[in-house]
Formats: structure tokens, sequence, C-alpha cells
């Protein structure tokens, strides 16, 4: 991939620079810190290239009006933080239940509630798996760099596009705020998937046989979009079979293509004793830890970072227990992804967990200390 | 006039409403109203929220988007936006529009954005049963005001006036001719428009309220309308307890869909 | 330059240290350094206190925050008295002496400077006390090439103001190298 000069970057500009590389042309929103800097980067940027950028009354509209425009062709995008992420639940699972495509940001602060809005924190884990009512599937992803944000900001567009399916981008607030260098593709260079263009002649919207794009409103395809459980053409259905097979294909899509939507990655010993789990900003604690003791120190440590962290891993989770006698978790919250952490691992090793919650990041201190205690 | 079939989803008819009730007359002026105005098929969208009215969406051959509770408008702002070439009909029950969906509904007035809000107002939630909306006369029961609501009705069309709404009129199921052409002044205007149509539910609110059935309602609505024309040469005692009927305000001001892409187009073009 | 540099610039709100800390990333990227910059934000952006932090490394810099710095920049008393008790013996500390008037302790580097009252005396613009101070930070450290860095501080100043940026910045060095009476007294001739 043909790289330019580095540029020194923002998390959050990474993000609505990564969106308008795959081809986000509207963005709708509500102001709120630590999330902003996406919604007035995208007021200057799109307009510049036709697009449309709109504030919105709410951060509830600002969910509508992001699935409104997708129905329209457009792919789209919204960034909120915690208190706003929690006012868009009910049309987040409008978006997920009538299969249209949109990226949502959650920068993720100290909570609950107002909480403290400049510090960081990961305690909307499991919120983004279940925020929204009901048994649906989710697409989630957590970088743990400003480069990261940028190339899965691209695949969360291009990935929700080709399966109907919003997906989630949960930043937290040091990886939005914080500046490093990066090298950001050539425009053009980058690999941006196109959603097919050609409209077979029995298009269904909601095609029971699998995948089948989106034909936005306008262009003579009569169909029926709604929240209610529907058939093949949109029309709302309460029929039990109907209802349980329709829910199923919802999450079928989603277990079809498992292995271009789990991101992750191993660095470390191949037969860990400790070993750690990690996503988003605290990956970076972990993997200063990790290097020094594996790399230098040549410890029996590894680090298995999640980029995607729903659909959680669980296949990856229980390779890792076979391996590793320990696995610390390391969070900034009381403890979310441990718990489906210790779910997949089922025993086979002990799961530690690692938590913090002043609004301060884990420090690569406190990690090393923890596994300084498990290997000795 | 014979309704177009095209523009009806035959199919998925009978409809779930209840005898009596006023939607089928509304729904019907908006597929004559659409059809007089001359729309093609492929360039209208109907929005609708959550209630009986905005089920109207799921027998109307359009693109059709069936909403959430309140949101519609803000659905609709997002299409709008995205596709300005569009004509877009945003179907809301009193309740839908004026209370889980108010934000929404004096935003859209305040922006001017060109939807065409058909607002079906019966004066209560009937989908769930009979609890009292923004839209309530003062001392009318509900399930949730058993002994007659205390709280104060919206004037809708003023408070969307107020909101910076460029089209106001009001009609009622029981003159729907008029509601068709009230209808088709709104799609023809530039800007954010409401119609207010008043309809009968006699199930939930006429039966507690011993307003009697379909037939003495639809009656008494006609009765208490007056045209807005009329008014104007009526004094105030003759007015007590009427309302008026036909466009109340029609203004001339920027259209923001338009504007924002002229904007872009002359900024960037 | 060592292997690992972490800069802490503290002082008030409103005192520009944020566009400083972006400008000397800028300018260490532009140097083909890896960094990361990192503030503290909120409603303490005016008036309050501030605090930005970058770290400039040859490796990848994984952990963001600054933990041991190895330059601290003060530019009020409260964030003297507040970071100073967190630095370690080989820190180069930098006070604007217009702001902070110590107590300083002698076996810490501490270079006390009247950053602000240079940047009003002689350039008669108290908000470029910022650059200023880069330029001291650069002078005493040589963390980024000077050229780079002066290049950087002209392409990321507000339209317009390059030119008094940069010469801000190169004030900078000459109150590090020359010291304040000597550029009160160069000033005083040319205005003559």
């Amino acid at each position: 991939m043909a790289e330019t000069k580095p540029v020194l970057m923002q998390g959050n500009e990474a993000c609505a620079m990564g969106a308008i590389s795959a081809g986000v042309r509207f963005y709708a929103g509500y102001p709120i810190t630590p999330s902003t800097e996406v919604a007035e980067i995208m007021a200057a940027k799109l307009p510049e290239i036709g697009g449309v950028f709109i504030q919105m009354e709410d951060e509830i509209a600002s969910m509508a009006a992001v699935i409104g425009a997708s129905i329209g062709g457009m792919r789209t995008l919204t960034a909120t933080s915690g208190p706003g992420f929690s006012l868009k639940q009910e049309n987040l699972g409008y978006a997920i239940m009538a299969e249209i495509p949109c990226v949502v940001v959650n920068v993720q602060r100290m909570g609950p509630s107002t909480g403290v809005p400049t510090a960081p924190a990961q305690g909307d884990v499991m919120q983004a798996r279940w925020g929204t009512h009901g048994d649906h599937p989710i697409i989630v992803f957590s970088p743990s760099s400003v480069y990261e944000t940028y190339y899965l900001t691209i695949a969360a567009v291009n990935l929700s596009q080709k399966l109907r399916q919003p997906v989630i981008m949960l930043l937290d607030e040091v990886i939005g705020h914080m500046r490093e260098k990066v090298f950001i593709p050539e425009a053009g260079k980058l690999l941006v998937e196109k959603s097919s263009d050609q409209i077979p002649s029995d298009w269904k919207p909601y095609d029971e046989k699998g995948l089948t794009p989106l034909v936005p409103f306008g262009f003579g395809h009569y169909y029926h979009v709604t929240g209610l459980f529907h058939d093949q053409y949109g029309f709302p259905t309460g029929d039990p079979p109907h209802v349980e097979r329709a829910l199923d294909r919802l999450h079928a899509k989603l277990e079809k293509y498992r292995d271009e939507i789990v991101l992750t990655n191993y660095i470390g010993h191949k037969e860990p004793r400790v070993a750690i789990v990690a996503y988003g900003c605290t990956v970076r604690s972990a993997r200063s830890v990790v290097k020094k003791a594996y790399w230098q120190d040549r410890l029996p440590v590894g680090l298995l970072s999640l980029q995607t962290i729903w659909p959680f891993p669980a296949r990856e989770i229980e390779a890792l227990a076979k391996q590793a006698d320990v696995i610390i978790v390391p969070e900034m919250n009381m403890g979310q992804l441990v718990g489906e952490v210790e779910r997949y691992v089922c025993g086979q090793a002990k799961v530690v967990p690692l938590n913090r919650y002043d609004g301060e990041m884990i420090t690569p201190d406190q990690i090393s200390e923890l596994i300084g205690r498990w290997l000795s | 006039m014979q309704l177009t079939q095209d523009f009806l989803r035959t199919k998925k008819l009978p409809h779930i409403w209840c005898p009596g009730c006023g939607n089928g007359i509304v729904t019907a002026a908006l597929v004559r109203a659409i059809e007089r105005a001359g729309y093609d098929q492929r360039e209208v969208v109907i929005v609708s929220g959550i209630g009986c009215s905005s089920r109207a969406a799921g027998y109307l051959n359009f693109n059709t988007l069936h909403t959430t509770h309140g949101r519609a408008l803000a659905f609709a702002t997002g299409l709008k936006m995205a596709r300005p070439e569009l004509t877009l009909f945003v179907i809301m029950g009193d309740g839908d529009c004026s209370a889980i969906g108010g934000n929404h509904f004096i935003h859209s007035a305040r922006r001017n954005i060109d939807l065409n809000a058909i607002v079906v107002n019966n004066h209560i939630y009937g989908m769930t049963g009979g609890q009292h909306s923004p839209l309530t006369p003062t001392g009318m029961k509900a399930t949730t005001a058993p002994g007659g609501t205390l709280e104060r009705a919206f004037d809708l069309l003023e408070l969307a006036k107020g909101a910076g709404a460029t089209f106001g009129a009001r009609g009622n199921a029981a003159q729907p001719r008029q509601l068709e052409q009230l209808i088709t002044r709104a799609a023809k205007h530039k800007g954010f428009s409401v119609v207010e149509a008043l309809s009968p539910c006699p199930i939930a609110y006429g039966r507690r309220n011993k307003l009697g059935g379909a037939v003495e309602m639809l009656k008494g609505m006609k009765e208490s309308s007056v045209a807005v024309e009329r008014a104007a040469e009526m004094d105030e005692a003759d007015l007590e307890g009427k309302t008026l009927n036909g466009v109340l305000f029609s203004i001339d001001a920027p259209e923001f869909s338009s504007e924002y892409h002229r904007m872009i187009k002359k900024d960037h073009g | 330059m060592a292997k690992r540099q972490e800069i802490l610039l503290t002082g008030a709100g409103g005192q520009g240290l944020i566009l400083a800390s972006i400008v000397l990333a800028a300018a260490a990227v532009n140097d083909n350094k890896n960094v990361v910059q990192t503030q503290s934000y909120g409603p303490e952006a005016r008036g309050g206190a501030s605090m930005s932090g970058v770290i400039i490394d040859v490796d990848t810099i994984e952990y963001p925050k600054v933990t041991r710095p190895t330059v601290l920049l003060c530019m009020n008393q409260a964030s003297y008295n507040k970071y100073l008790p967190k630095v370690e013996p080989g820190c180069v500390i930098i006070t604007d002496s217009t702001f902070v008037s110590g107590p300083f302790k002698e076996e810490l580097q501490i270079k006390s400077l009247p950053i602000t009252r240079m940047a009003k005396e002689i350039l008669k613009r108290e908000v470029v006390a910022n650059m200023l101070a880069l330029g001291v930070i650069n002078a005493a450290t040589g963390l980024v090439d000077r050229n780079i860095f002066r290049e950087s501080v002209y392409n990321m100043a507000p339209k317009g103001s390059g030119e008094l940026n940069q010469e801000a910045f190169d004030l900078g060095y000459r109150l590090y190298e020359e010291g304040p009476e000597q550029l009160c007294r160069d000033a005083a001739q040319t205005s003559r």
C-alpha cells in the first residue's frame, strides 16, 4: 500500500477522515464531549465534497436522520458519547431490525449518567452489546490507536453496507482525543468496497435466501420499511414461526461473515503462562508491558488485543485458554468483558480481572505488577 | 372520483382500524391529493410514526417508512436532506406528533424543511386503548384521566406557526373533499406544511366521552367547524366552541433542504 | 536527543499551551520521530489549569500519558507548585518568571526566564508567549531540528500570523541563549 507523508492526527479526526474515505456523505449529530470534534470536522468537510451535515435537535433525532438518509442511499455516520449513546438506542434497534446500514461512534467517557465528561472509561462495553432492547446482533469495533481508528472506521462503513447492519465504533476519550503520527494512505489507494448497483429483477428488500443490497427509496421499488417483524417485502407480520425465522436470519448474517468481522491480534509467547486480553486504549499499556517482558526479558507472556469486541471473539479466547495458565483482563470499568472471557475460558485457565474506574488509564506498571505476581 | 388502485396495496387490506375510525377517510384523502397533484409514484415517500394512523403507510403503494414512536419527522429530515427531489408525506397521530415527537415537530417547523406533516388528530392515544394526549381538550375523559384531563391542549397550528412552519391548515374527516384540497395545497407549498386532520375515534374517545358513534362524531365535527374565511366575518361570541377550518396560514420563506444544497453547490460546485 | 522524551506543558487555560503541544508534536512528526500528544480537556480550557503532554521517541509509543517528564514547562505558579514535586532530577525545567516566583531548588535544573514579559515587551503580543516558550524549550533540549520546528510553527499558526509566531519562536532561542537583559538592550537600540 502506497503511503504518503506522515501526519499528526487526532483519534476523532481519524474517525471522520476514515468515514469520508469510505464514502460517508451524510452526518447528523448533536454536540457532546468528548466526541464533538467528529461533528466539527464533518461540518467543515462534507459540504466541500457535496455531502450533507446537519446538527439535529437532539441525539434521538440524529440517529433517526442518519437512518433516513441511509434509506435515501447515502453512507452515513453519527458520533456521540455515553449519555447520547443511551438516547440513540431505540433507533439503533430500528436500524438493526430494518437492516439499514449506518455507523454509530461512541467516544466513551466516565459514567454513569453525566459522569466525568472529559475522563476516559470503558464502561459502555455491555451497553454497546445490549443497549437496545430485544435479542439483536451487533458489531462493535474498539480501536487502540489513531491509525486503527482510521482503518476500522473504513471497515465499519464497508461491513455496515455489505451486511446492512449498524456498526458501532467504540472509542474512548484517550483514543478520541490523543494525537499521534499516522501514515494515511493516498486517497483512492485504500480499498473501499462498493455496494452492488445491479438490482436483480426478483429483488426483495428482506430476501430470506440471504444478503441482498438495499435499493434506496425513489428508484421504483415500492417496499415497506418498519421496526415491526416483517416479511420478505417488509410488511408487518406477527406469525410465530416467521418471527423466529426472521430473528435467526438477522443473527445468521453475522455468523456467516464472522471471519471478516472478528479482528484480533496476538503478540508474545506461543504458550504463555500469563496472557492479557485487552481492547481500546488499554491495549497500549498492555502492549508496552508485553513487548518488554517477552521481547526483552523473554518471559512467557502474551497479549491478545481485540479490535472487535462484539460479536465476541469466542474462538480466539477458547484457543488462548488452551495455552495460557492465567488470563488477565484489564478494563477501565468494574469488569464487563471479563465475564465474557470467563464464559469461553470455561475453567481452563485462571481469569484475573484488573479494573480501574477513577477516570484514569490503566498504567503499564499496574499490569506488569500483576503479571509479576502471577509469574512468581 | 375513483381511488387509484396503483397507489394502494390492496393485498394488504382489510386494514386494522376499528369500525367508525376516521383514519381510512384521511388516508383516502391523502391518496386522492397525491393523484390530484400529479406526482409520479416513485418520487413520493410516505413516512409515519407509531400509532393507529401511522399504519396507513403499510397500505399505500409507495416507498413507505414506518418509523419509531414520535420520530417520523426526524427520519424524514434525514431522507429529505439526502434526497431533496423526493416529496415526503409524514403521517402522525396527535400523541406521536405533539407529545413524544414534539421536539422534532417544532424543529422541523423552525428549519422550514419541505415536509408535509399530516397530523391525524383524534384527541386520544387509540392504539394503546385511550390515554389522553396533548391534543385532548381539557375536561375530556381518558383511561389515564378518568375524571377528565386537567391539562390544557396545544393548538397544534398555532404551535407550528410560532415555531416557524410556513403552511398550516385544518380539515376533518367529515369533509373529506376539503381535506383532500388542503393536502394538495400543503404538498404544493415549499416549506414545512402542517395539515391537522380531525378524525373520530368512537371506540377509545367517543364512547368514554359520550360523544355518540362515528356518525354523531362526524356530524359534531362538521357542525363545530367554521371556514376561516367565514370566521373573519363572525364575532367572538359566535365563534365560541367552534374550530377553524381551511388554510390558516401560508407564508413564503426560504426552505431548508434547497437552501442547503444551493449553499454546497455555490461554495463548492 | 535521549531515546524517549516526555514533555509536559503546564500553565493556565488561555495561555495557548494545548496549541503549543500540538505544534511541538507536529514538528516532531515532520522531523520523522514518533509522537503522541495528549491534553487535559474541559471547561478549564479558559482560566483554569491546563496541562498537555507530548511524548517523542524513536520507538513506537504505547502508553500515551506522560509519567516521567524529561522536560517540564510551567507558565504559572499553580502549575509549578503542582508539577514540580512530580519530576525527577535530570528533568529540564523551564519556568516563566513573569508568573512563577519559585522557590527554586538548586539540585534541580531550573531555568527561569521572563517568557510572557518578553513577548509583551519586545513583540508587543502576549498571545505568542506559547511559541516563545517552544523556542526556549528547543534551545534547551534540541528535541526537534530547529529549521523543521520553525517551519512547523509557521505552518500551524493562525492565518496571517505565521511570521509573528516564527519571530516569537526565534526570540525564545535568543532568550535562552543570550538572556533577557541582552534582548532588552537590543530592543531599546532598534527602537532608538
